[in-house]
């Protein structure tokens, strides 16, 4: 089988999955790694993961499946999570995600029309003391209010991504 | 003392978010510029356990401590305190108001609070191993490994009856005596760190602020039962503990405290992380284990238990990052002293992660035995906006809540059963009157449909079906009939579901039935919700009596369904509005009112 096109995979990468190939229960590591370069996890790169660790593609998409934070279509330049554990959800999380829809027209789990954003909902960022919280690109915002949302989002709006984030 | 200040900046992960490292190098050359640097010592430390307020600080041996610093306060905390002795009445913390947050180490208020498990959590430096030794690191592990035979160190676990702190409470002497009394040639050891419980981060605080007790506590395990090999399974959205980690595991190697032949003895031991990626069911053991062996994380039957037959098939001792905490303490003081602490069920301390509607929200560690009313209105200082108390939530999506009339009975894993929660892991979230008790069964059930593995039916249909239910009623289209349903699915899932999530998936929607019955009556009769939250049930008026014609709800409406003219009373056409609820939050006169 052969995916349509190829990308070349990192040295960087391909020395990870050599080090890893012949510990057992590699292939979370190896995905979280291929997340931190591309966040994502590309189709022909899932097919030459499948080849270097010699596993069956069928299992590294069950693996990308179950899990939540794998994920098999390309983010908006800016990742939004915003946080649902119980205290965030009961001091207004649900209120930012409809605010953000209404801000820049993505809703949880799509990326807004201008590919700059993408929103999604993580359980319980372990900051309860500052619900409720979101972060974008893994920065924190917490004790945030709707009315606060669109300078939050100016900071990042049309910016460069700075690093490549996991 | 060398140093006449400490200055400790706080560095979990809350005030880490709130640039709590630009604090700390702020205070660095400001010591350094104001020429001081020989007297005051500047430090990074782990959570204080004081999250509402970040970045906090703390200096020592006065012990004030500041809350909310920025790197622009650096300056003043030096100037005016540190040479003069005055302290920043700004930036001081409100000890009246807040009187028994603080942990044990730190005077304001300790009677409550009993530190093991935190006990070097915003003390020391957690990125320093020297830190921790200082602090009588390691000192358990040489003594079990020169002065103690494995036997001892299990029947210092009995004496001690340190039970499982991540929900189950099954005593951890036993897993380890199981799982010693299997011969096999390999073993293994596991540190439950995918503390995925919503509303509970005392796992996260006790790895970023003191990551070696947890290295130590698994390496005397692996000396005890057998084992040469630990792994971590840790949450991935947990960056700055497994960096911290990371960091511990390299330094405990070079000295070696990790690797072959520890401390000189014959005995050999290493810890590898492995990363968990956003699977909730993870934290059960079974899952969690053959999501380190790389597979989907789907549980599976027990006996055989993970002490038997675990990780590679191979007997494997699994405990919760709290427990291990909790054990080098335990070997270094001894069981018995551990065991004069709490009920007579349930030894020792609990950490909680106090959240919600309280004034204090933070991490706290009390002895078991405390009670609700202690934990809320005095370490807790109080509801917030002095709103009236409704009901506390423990468990997270696999607990229930607990009302004002058992504020007083005292907690240990009994007695929150008994009242239809359990202890959980340590989630501990303050509801008030505004919070709907069929909206927040309707969130838990949300979480537990979308963390199902879909493995078992009874978990899988089940929970769909409840939250159908629930949802049903929360839009007041809900029958008498749908309350019993919700009973008799509840139950059928505890019997027959698999694992634990879909066994306690029923609790919240069981346990806020149970004593907030009423509630939901009121949504399939009266088509009300009482405490104003779902939205479906929900209509905005206007009072004429109050409403001056100021325009500021009209203008802020988002879909213009209020209409009025200025100085003339404003009326909301009701089949316009989508219940925002932005109306009823701006007016300044009370003038909007909900039913």
């Amino acid at each position: 089988m052969q995916a349509e096109t190829k990308t070349e995979l990192s040295p960087g990468l391909l020395e990870f999955i050599r080090q890893w190939k012949d510990k057992p229960g590699n292939l979370i590591m190896v995905l979280h790694r291929v997340q931190q370069e591309y966040r994502y996890v590309p189709r022909d790169v899932a097919f030459q993961v499948a080849a270097l660790l010699e596993v069956p593609l069928a299992k590294i998409y069950g693996v990308i499946t179950f899990y939540h934070l794998f994920k098999l279509k390309q983010p908006g330049r800016h990742v939004i999570a915003v946080c649902m554990g119980t205290a965030c959800y009961l001091k207004g999380g649900e209120d930012l995600i409809r605010e953000l829809e209404t801000l820049i027209g993505a809703g949880v789990n799509t990326v807004s029309p201008d590919g700059e954003f993408s929103v999604e909902v993580v359980r319980c960022l372990g900051c309860c003391g500052l619900a409720p919280v979101l972060t974008i690109d893994g920065e924190v915002f917490g004790n945030l209010t709707k009315a606060q949302l669109p300078d939050v989002l100016a900071k990042y709006q049309g910016k460069q991504l700075a690093a490549a984030t996991a | 003392m060398a140093f006449k200040h400490y200055v400790m900046v706080c560095g979990g992960e809350g005030c880490e978010s709130k640039h709590a490292l630009a604090v700390h190098d702020a205070l660095l050359k400001e010591v350094r510029e104001q020429g001081v640097e020989n007297e005051v010592q500047v430090l990074k430390t782990g959570g204080f356990g004081f999250c509402g307020d970040c970045p906090a600080v703390q200096v020592l041996p006065d012990q004030t401590l500041y809350v909310g610093v920025q790197p622009g306060d650096a300056a003043a905390i030096v100037t005016q305190h540190l040479k003069q002795g005055r302290p920043v009445a700004r930036l001081v913390f409100d000890a009246a108001k807040n009187a028994k947050m603080f942990p044990a180490d730190v005077p304001v208020g300790h009677q409550k609070q009993l530190r093991i498990v935190l006990r070097n959590c915003g003390v020391i430096d957690p990125e320093k191993i020297g830190d921790y030794l200082a602090r009588d690191g390691y000192a358990a592990l040489e003594k079990a490994l020169f002065k103690m035979k494995p036997e001892d160190v299990i029947e210092e676990l009995k004496k001690a009856g340190l039970r499982g702190r991540g929900g189950g409470g099954y005593p951890t002497w036993q897993k380890w005596l199981f799982t010693k009394k299997v011969a096999s040639e390999q073993k293994y050891i596991i540190c439950n760190a995918d503390e995925g419980d919503p509303g509970a981060y005392m796992d996260r605080s006790t790895l970023e602020g003191d990551p070696h007790s947890i290295l130590e506590a698994m390496t005397i395990a692996g000396y005890t039962v057998g084992a040469s090999q630990g792994y971590i399974y840790i949450r991935a959205e947990y960056p700055l503990a497994i960096s911290r980690l990371n960091l511990a595991i390299a330094q405990a190697r070079e000295l070696g405290l990790l690797g072959k032949g520890i401390l000189g003895s014959g005995f050999d031991f290493d810890i590898e992380l492995r990363l968990g990626a956003g699977a909730f069911v993870c934290g059960e053991e079974t899952a969690l284990i053959t999501s380190i062996e790389g597979n989907r994380g789907m549980p599976s039957p027990r006996p055989p238990y993970p002490a038997v037959r675990g990780l590679w098939e191979k007997p494997t001792v699994i405990n919760n990052v709290e427990t291990w905490a909790a054990i080098p303490v335990i070997l270094l003081k001894g069981g018995e002293w551990f065991g004069k602490i709490g009920t007579a069920t349930s030894k020792g301390t609990k950490v909680f992660a106090l959240t919600g509607k309280v004034n204090n929200c933070g991490l706290i560690e009390v002895p078991m035995g405390i009670t609700l009313r202690e934990i809320i209105y005095e370490i807790g200082g109080g509801m917030l906006k002095g709103k009236a108390f409704k009901a506390v939530q423990t468990g997270g999506p696999s607990g229930g809540v607990i009302t004002q009339d058992y504020l007083d009975m005292p907690i240990d894993y009994e007695a929150l059963a008994q009242l239809g929660s359990i202890m959980g892991s340590g989630g501990m979230i303050v509801m008030d009157e505004d919070d709907c008790m069929v909206d927040v069964s309707k969130f838990y059930l949300d979480f537990t449909v979308d963390e199902s593995c879909g493995k078992c039916a009874p978990c899988r249909i089940g929970g769909r079906t409840l939250y159908n239910l629930v949802d049903k009623i929360s839009k007041g289209k809900g029958s008498l009939n749908d309350i019993e349903q919700i009973r008799d699915i509840g139950l059928a899932m505890r019997k027959a579901s698999l694992c634990g999530l879909g066994q306690t998936a029923p609790n919240p929607a069981i346990s806020t039935l149970k004593y907030f019955e009423a509630e939901y009556l009121a949504h399939i009769n009266d088509k009300k919700c009482p405490a104003g939250k779902c939205r479906d049930l929900l209509t905005f008026f206007i009072l004429p009596e109050k409403c001056i014609g100021c325009t500021l709800c009209a203008r802020r409406c988002p879909v213009n369904c209020i209409a009025g003219e200025r100085r003339a009373v404003h009326t909301i056409d009701a089949a316009k509005c989508i219940k925002c609820g932005e109306c009823y939050q701006v007016c300044k006169f009370g003038a909007v009112e909900r039913t």
